[in-house]
């Protein structure tokens, strides 16, 4: 069966196809994702794990603590060198990371969070 | 023929056993629990206060222990019905509404007396939070989880003592924005609040901070230790407690 104005049709659906996927292919080809540059705590080296899993992992792991700080009672978290460290946001997360400015939000930024946690907990900067 | 099948029931009885035990065998070997209690912190079974209404009854005095606590704990100062409260005080007609007479000792009936949450040993708050938010702890404290409260205000409801107040507006407009204790948190709107009686303090071996503040006139105690600070001033002194009717077992006392 002959197909009834089948060139333009055919014309007109590349076309429509190309314009549709033509963002992502653009995107991959010129730019890709850099994270933004962060201001890391001068004086330390490492974070409670490893960066690779406290850039991935960071909000599980604040979940973890604040059930176990909060509904276990346990407020003492061994990470995987067997170092402690005392399960708080305020006062071991911002104590290394002493500006949320500079590092937590300008990821947040980009990604387009913005964690509720800073209506109730109290940031290095302080409260203006 | 005979013998397969008594090997393949063989077989599916051992596989059976295997498989109610394999889920235990498997969590035990999944490494160290990463979380423990502070070794500093304090234990107890049920914490309790004993409060020395013979010296500690005055409105003044009391303040003082509320602006201890309010300072550490961030509790917004808001005048009126939309107050915020975790430690106030109140006439012997409102905190020992059961035990009115017409003929009271005088001195007594004229206190002012302290006031917290109770603590209960059978808290009706915690049967009514629909989110499980405040919850008893296993050392007895009623404690408050602010990232499960939904503001329902159902424990107000439940509660006998109006230990529980609600946060109408955002907290830090009433709070002095210079002078917070960086170290704790503040509440946001929408959620209730509550004393905790001092939990961030117990996990590292202090005493909650009003007993610290009242020089001697307030003891904090383990209500199951036969020796602990507590049952010795309970065996000694005649106490009484907040609306015993109402069958919630407060575990706060007054000696009067
Ligand atoms: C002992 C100080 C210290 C503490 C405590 C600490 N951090 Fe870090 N954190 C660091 C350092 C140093 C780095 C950078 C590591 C690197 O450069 O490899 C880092 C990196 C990170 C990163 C990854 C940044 C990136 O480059 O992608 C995140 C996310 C992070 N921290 C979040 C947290 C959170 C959340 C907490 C609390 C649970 C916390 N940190 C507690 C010191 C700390
Ligand atoms: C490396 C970039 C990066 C840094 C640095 C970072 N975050 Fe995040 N964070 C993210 C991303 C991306 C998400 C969103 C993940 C998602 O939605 O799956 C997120 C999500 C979260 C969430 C969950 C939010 C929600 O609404 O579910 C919390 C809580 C959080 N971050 C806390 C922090 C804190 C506290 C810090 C600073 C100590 C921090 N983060 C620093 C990238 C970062
Ligand atoms: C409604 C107020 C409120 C909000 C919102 C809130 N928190 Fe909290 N959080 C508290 C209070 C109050 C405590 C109790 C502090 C204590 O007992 O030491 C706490 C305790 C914690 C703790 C454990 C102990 C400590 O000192 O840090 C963690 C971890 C925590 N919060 C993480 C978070 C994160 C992550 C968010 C955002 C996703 C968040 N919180 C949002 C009020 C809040």
């Amino acid at each position: 069966m002959k197909m009834q104005y089948g060139f333009p049709i055919i014309v007109g659906l590349a076309i429509f196809i190309g314009l549709l996927t033509a963002p992502f292919a653009v995107g991959t080809m010129t730019k890709t994702y850099k994270q933004p540059e962060l201001k890391l705590p001068a004086n330390e080296k490492k974070c409670i794990e490893s960066t690779e899993f406290m850039r991935t992992e960071h909000m599980q792991l604040l979940n973890e603590w604040r059930d176990w700080a909060l509904r276990d009672g346990k407020r003492i978290y061994t990470n995987h060198e067997g170092k402690e460290f005392v399960i708080s946001l305020q006062n071991t997360c911002m104590k290394c990371h002493n500006n949320k400015a500079d590092f937590c939000d300008k990821c947040h930024d980009d990604a387009g969070v913005s964690p509720y946690c800073w209506d109730c907990h109290i940031q290095p900067e302080g409260l203006k | 023929m005979k013998n397969n099948r008594r090997t393949f029931i063989k077989l599916a009885g051992i596989a059976a056993a295997g498989l109610a035990v394999a889920p235990k065998a498997m969590a035990s070997s999944g490494g160290h629990s990463p979380v423990k209690v502070n070794p500093e912190a304090v234990h107890a079974k049920q914490w309790a206060m004993v409060i020395d209404t013979t010296k500690v009854h005055t409105e003044e005095a009391i303040a003082e222990l509320s602006k201890v606590c309010h300072a550490i704990h961030n509790v917004p100062s808001i005048e009126g019905k939309r107050e915020v409260k975790w430690l106030w005080s109140d006439e012997y007609g409102h905190t020992f509404p059961e035990q009115e007479n017409p003929h009271l000792a005088e001195e007594v009936h004229h206190r002012t007396y302290m006031l917290l949450c109770n603590h209960c040993e059978n808290p009706p708050c915690v049967r009514v939070c629909p989110t499980k938010a405040t919850y008893k702890r296993p050392d007895g404290i009623v404690a408050m989880d602010y990232h499960r409260c939904i503001g329902c205000r159902y424990c107000m409801a439940g509660c006998p003592y109006g230990s529980r107040s609600f946060n109408w507006g955002e907290p830090r407009k009433n709070l002095d924005l210079s002078k917070l204790n960086p170290e704790f948190p503040t509440r946001m709107r929408g959620v209730v609040e509550k004393c905790n009686f001092c939990v961030e303090r117990l996990a590292v071996g202090k005493m909650p901070a009003c007993v610290e503040a009242s020089k001697g006139a307030i003891v904090f105690g383990d209500l199951y230790d036969p020796d602990s600070e507590v049952r010795k001033v309970l065996r000694e002194k005649f106490t009484i407690r907040r609306k015993p009717s109402a069958g919630t077992e407060p575990c706060v006392y007054y000696v009067i």
